[in-house]
């Protein structure tokens, strides 16, 4: 009997009617086949209609679902509940580090003022040509891996350097971001980009724990950029010094 | 809950007012921004969230990079055709002649293509694409950044509005039209779905560029948002809508799922075989086979599910082939389909065929408008355009999609209408144009529905209506229509009327409160719905999407024309498409063949 009822701890917090958020506990039948934590929601909304979470395209493209699954963050609707059920048990909570507006919804301003901050857009300011800028299939390849990130901040939320310093740390969704324009050989403002980034923090306080990495849910590796970065802040350094001279 | 009126909310005023963050609203948007005007994009998600953002396969313009001799008129032909002769020829004209001057701003803003060797964009074969006018053979003219095309143009039109400095209301839901005493749309109530606050919107132009509606039926590609918000509002306000039994059956949705699996798929080389392995569309279809236009294969694997061929246990279902083409042209070409097939349909198609099914995908209708946005009024026979009412992209029936939609042309529409409406608005209002005031009765007017949900203290529950809704549209109103089952189901949306007008919103609350959200789009999928099975139910042939058993063919005596729903007597009467493009010869309607 008890193996065919589940048992979802979610919390909740609503700001017109709790003081302090709080775990609530939902029983719910097993459905016969597997479905996506997200089906889970639903199923559990028609119960309880007070529920609140975040939700859009329901197959992992548009990034709305971001939370933490039984202590990992994922996105709900490509979470299979059987990857995830822990002796018939899951535990639904909002994206650690952000403010919670209500249940398993944060506010992401921070989050996105960071993803602002790297100016996010192509810069170059020669005339565009009537056609097309042309780009070799070897430098767009480059691009892969970064810009197919959908600001779901699973992976910014998941880093400690972010809880500590989410103002002054860009952290990996941004960061992610910053990489993909300084690898776009259309992009002209590559030294003005790696200047933005060259204070201690933007992009130093990342510290390579890697969790960007385990629970970004498009399997794109964060860590990697920031690696990069890193790279040609160096080498952009030691350029300076060379032309520079007085440091020889 | 107490009572709003216009003396306890907030006025927020504006220029320009587009609802909708998706890519035909932000493309209208960064071109006001550009403009210096007061422009606000009021989104219920954050933009990137926007349904735009699971269009896959590409965006089909005649950019002369894989071949360098097409030509926008071979695109405009495949169009017109593709629309079986009820898409307005000036317009297709427009989207066709303008589209690589839109696609190319896109390249110039970061949107990164894939590309050919010599550095060109990246273009593949899609559905009902030829070279010559239907002469020269299967053409290759969809623009496409691997198989995330639409990912790739949402971000790029977020990130370039960022850069303008676009002001975004996100979260932030529209519930009705203003409209003051001489009809004139003068902006929306809307609330912020994060706090309650009620505000009323106030703008001289107002764009509804709020997408699809698919969650009208119970199976469709389309995200959970799409709810019709915009067209629905239109409606409410007395407003027509165009062509409302166009829907587009999308062949290739995931099997159980719904999920989207691009045409690109056909396009790199895959085909649909039966349960005996038979590559079927060369019956259906024997010079395009798998690239016919999507209503035709559509129909063909509905046929060979209900003669037994089907695939699965229950043969309810087709397979997508693909494992021919090899791990390296998957990969590099299909990337994103090859993730969601092995999490929805748990199916590598490296090694396996997918399952799937044709599903609810486009709403070829929508509120009708001219090639600037304005969206118009039918008063004794003629246009009248409605003063500061705008629509775009999917909300819209401009018409270049007539009675069925071509790949790849749903987001040049969305960039090239976008661009156009946010272009004329501009010149409009620069030049004096705009509307008079809305007084306190029209504000108060466009709060009652807010108010009745706020109050009700008993009724229906959304959750339940909703799925009965979707059933019903499901079952009669579905890939093949008959006259008798679309009176049932006329019969039932008339029992779900009354629940959808008495909805019990139990949680009163205000932030983040998801079910108020629902429960209205709920009343916005009806609307749309109701006007879908009205013109459904008129139109007797078959055209483009809409496929009659009783009425199999095509009848251009009667129906060479568009339907046009008035919401206030829920009648249908035909309005005349257009066949007055101004560079090309009209194309005349021939027998539609693939």
């Amino acid at each position: 009997m008890a193996t065919n009822i589940l048992e979802v701890n979610m919390y909740r917090y609503n700001p017109e009617e709790d003081k302090f958020p709080y775990i609530k506990q939902y029983q719910i039948e097993k459905p016969a086949k597997d479905i996506m934590v997200l089906d889970l929601l639903h199923l559990l909304k028609e119960q309880d209609e007070s529920i609140s979470y975040r939700r859009s395209c329901r197959e992992g493209v548009c990034g709305s679902d971001g939370m933490n699954i039984n202590g990992k963050n994922g996105l709900a609707c490509i979470t299979p509940i059987s990857s995830v059920l822990k002796k018939n048990k899951i535990e639904l909570r909002p994206l650690p580090g952000l403010p919670v507006i209500r249940d398993l919804v944060v506010d992401m301003t921070e989050f996105y003022a960071q993803y602002e901050k790297i100016k996010p857009f192509l810069q170059n300011s020669t005339t565009a040509p009537e056609q097309e800028r042309l780009q070799s299939p070897e430098d767009r390849d480059k691009l892969d891996g970064l810009y197919e990130c959908i600001l779901c901040a699973c992976c910014s939320t998941s880093c400690p350097s972010f809880w500590w310093n989410p103002d002054k740390f860009l952290g990996p969704a941004a960061l992610l971001q910053a990489y993909r324009f300084l690898a776009d050989t259309r992009d002209l403002k590559t030294n003005e980009r790696l200047e933005d980034l060259s204070d201690p923090f933007s992009v130093y306080r990342c510290h390579g724990i890697m969790n960007c990495v385990s629970v970004c849910p498009k399997g794109l590796n964060p860590n990697k950029a920031i690696g990069e970065i890193k790279k040609m802040l160096l080498k952009d350094k030691k350029e300076i010094i060379t032309t520079d001279g007085a440091m020889n | 809950m107490t009572n709003y009126n216009s003396s306890n909310i907030k006025t927020l005023e504006f220029d320009a007012l587009i609802i909708g963050g998706g890519g035909s609203g932000m493309r209208a948007s960064l071109e006001l921004a550009k403009s210096g005007l007061n422009t606000a994009v009021v989104s219920k998600v954050f933009p990137t969230r926007s349904h735009t953002v699971s269009a896959q396969g590409g965006i089909t313009c005649a950019i002369q990079s894989a071949d360098p001799n097409d030509d926008w008129r071979w695109h405009m032909y495949d169009t017109v055709k593709g629309a079986d002769y009820i898409g307005d020829q000036d317009a297709i004209e427009y989207l066709c002649s303008e589209g690589p001057k839109a696609v190319f701003e896109l390249e110039h803003m970061g949107l990164p293509f894939s590309r050919f060797e010599n550095g060109r964009i990246y273009q593949r074969p899609f559905g009902g694409q030829s070279k010559d006018y239907g002469k020269g053979g299967q053409a290759a003219r969809t623009c496409a950044a691997a198989d995330r095309t639409g990912h790739a143009l949402l971000h790029t039109l977020y990130q370039n509005n960022v850069k303008e400095g676009t002001n975004f209301l996100n979260e932030w839901f529209a519930v009705d039209i203003v409209k003051n005493a001489q009809n004139e749309v003068t902006g929306v109530i809307a609330f912020s779905i994060e706090y309650g606050e009620v505000a009323y919107l106030k703008a001289q132009s107002t764009v509804m560029a709020t997408g699809g509606a698919g969650r009208i039926y119970a199976s469709t590609t389309n995200a959970l948002i799409n709810t019709g918000d915009g067209l629905a509002m239109a409606l409410r306000a007395g407003y027509p809508a165009q062509d409302m039994e166009m829907w587009q059956f999308h062949p290739t949705g995931i099997y159980g799922a719904g999920s989207l699996v691009t045409e690109g798929c056909r396009g790199e080389g895959g085909y649909l075989i039966n349960k005996d392995g038979e590559r079927f569309m060369e019956r259906y279809a024997p010079n395009v086979k798998d690239l016919a236009g999507r209503d035709v294969v559509a129909r063909s694997m509905v046929l060979e599910i209900l003669e037994g061929r089907g695939c699965g246990e229950n043969n309810d279902h087709i397979y997508l082939k693909l494992d021919h083409l090899g791990a390296d042209v998957l990969n590099a070409k299909l990337p994103g389909i090859c993730e969601l097939s092995r999490t929805f349909a748990h199916v590598d198609p490296i090694y396996e065929p997918i399952p799937v099914v044709p599903t609810c995908h486009y709403m070829m209708g929508g509120t009708p408008t001219n090639i600037n946005g304005q969206a118009f009024n039918r008063i004794d026979r003629t246009d009248s355009i409605i003063p500061g009412l705008f629509a775009a992209g999917e909300a819209a029936c401009v018409s270049v999609h007539g009675a069925n939609r071509l790949g790849g042309n749903s987001l040049l529409d969305l960039v090239v209408f976008g661009r156009a409406t946010g272009m004329f608005i501009q010149e409009d209002l620069k030049s004096g144009g705009g509307v008079k005031s809305a007084d306190k009765d029209d504000i108060d007017n466009a709060l009652d529905r807010l108010n009745t949900l706020n109050n009700s203290d008993s009724g229906y529950e959304t959750a339940e209506v909703k799925k009965e809704l979707q059933q019903c549209m499901q079952n009669y109103f579905g890939v093949f229509r008959r006259g008798e089952f679309m009176k049932k189901g006329l019969d039932e949306l008339q029992e779900i009327r009354e629940k959808v007008d008495q909805l019990h919103l139990k949680d009163k609350s205000n932030a983040f409160n998801t079910s108020r959200v629902e429960a209205i789009e709920l009343q916005n999928l009806f609307e749309v719905a109701e006007a879908t099975a009205i013109a459904a139910y008129s139109r007797d042939e078959s055209r483009g999407a809409h496929a009659r058993d009783d009425f199999p063919d095509r009848d251009d005596e009667r129906w060479l024309c568009h339907s046009l729903y008035d919401p206030l007597s829920k009648t249908v009467s035909k309005r005349d498409v257009n066949f007055n493009p101004s560079e090309v010869e009209a194309f005349p309607p021939i027998v539609r063949t693939y």
